[in-house]
């Protein structure tokens, strides 16, 4: 057997395995946990299939920020496994079956000649970067979907705050608005006030009290 | 068998697929478990489009997989953000309990 197809069947084992352990685990914090491995399996497929740069974005960004902020929320959360899994055996016929179905269908259509007679290209040279190509590519060709695509992030974001975002009672704090729409008479009143002691200095001089 | 082809990526991302199929059958009363069973299902669709980017040796795919990562990130973080909002609202995240639509 080629040591790339060992390679691929290593990785492969391990993510079929943990994205069973996601849909199979008993707590939501192992399910993400086991999640964490299937992607670090796809990136090792994603690297045989020589897309370096999606493989190492994979790992960064998938398992760095949007993992951990799933384990963040699981944990957050106060819920109870047991409620979660309720109807779990009821509907594991119908899901074993729907599952079968799936993959059988699409196993006999994948599995046909055409798919195995295409043959993988020549391994790029030692200079080949994947990286650089899908720059240029990226910032070019599809330079408007990539700022698009920022715009996505950036409206996931202000979204997910402000979702979020909440009021509390009991917190002093100035509201900016009120503080700018104050005028000087709320804050500032002149009185006059009789002068005590008699003297040459003006005698109507307004005294300031704030 | 032996060599690698097209075939064993895809028949893969077939696996994954129908694992996750499976799992949004089984915990659909888990939202968690629901959101991560649509990620899995967008990891398979990603290797997919990364087989074929290898295969046909066309880098378009890979682009088409950054957006795919891009939206998906958006997705989730707003997915989770509103089952945040709807823990501290109802104290509950059960999908029986998110009934006040009567759907």
């Amino acid at each position: 057997m080629e040591f790339k197809t060992l390679v691929f069947y290593f990785f492969s084992i391990i993510l079929v395995l943990a994205a069973l352990g996601v849909i199979l685990a008993r707590n939501p914090v192992y399910a993400v946990l086991s999640l964490v491995v299937a992607f670090i399996g796809a990136s090792g497929v994603w690297m045989l299939l020589e897309a370096e740069f999606l493989a190492i974005a994979l790992v960064l960004v998938y398992v760095g920020a949007v993992m951990v902020l799933f384990l963040f929320v699981v944990m957050m959360l106060d819920i109870d496994p047991a409620r979660l899994r309720e109807g779990f055996w009821r509907y594991l016929p119908l899901a074993l079956l729907v599952g079968a179905l799936l993959l059988g269908e699409m196993t006999l259509v994948l599995n046909g000649d055409w798919f195995q007679a295409l043959q993988a290209p020549a391994a790029a040279s030692a200079e080949y970067s994947n990286t650089q190509a899908l720059g240029r590519v990226l910032y070019t060709v599809y330079a408007y979907p990539f700022e698009l695509a920022s715009l996505v992030l950036l409206i996931a974001m202000i979204a997910a705050v402000s979702l979020t975002h909440r009021k509390r009672e009991g917190v002093k704090r100035v509201d900016p608005a009120q503080q700018v729409k104050v005028k000087r008479n709320e804050r500032l009143r002149v009185v006059s006030m009789p002068v005590e002691k008699e003297e040459e200095a003006a005698p109507d001089a307004p005294a300031g009290e704030s | 068998m032996m060599t690698l082809s097209l075939s064993h990526y895809l028949i893969l991302a077939a696996v994954l697929f129908a694992i996750s199929i499976v799992g949004i059958v089984l915990n659909r009363k888990n939202l968690i478990v629901l959101l991560m069973a649509v990620e899995l299902m967008l990891l398979a669709v990603n290797i997919n489009f990364v087989a074929f980017s290898h295969y046909l040796n066309d880098i378009h795919g890979q682009v088409f997989v950054f957006f795919v990562l891009t939206v998906a990130a958006a997705e989730s973080a707003i997915g989770l953000a509103i089952l945040i909002v709807l823990f501290r609202n109802l104290r509950t995240i059960h999908v029986d309990d998110l009934d006040s639509l009567q759907g």
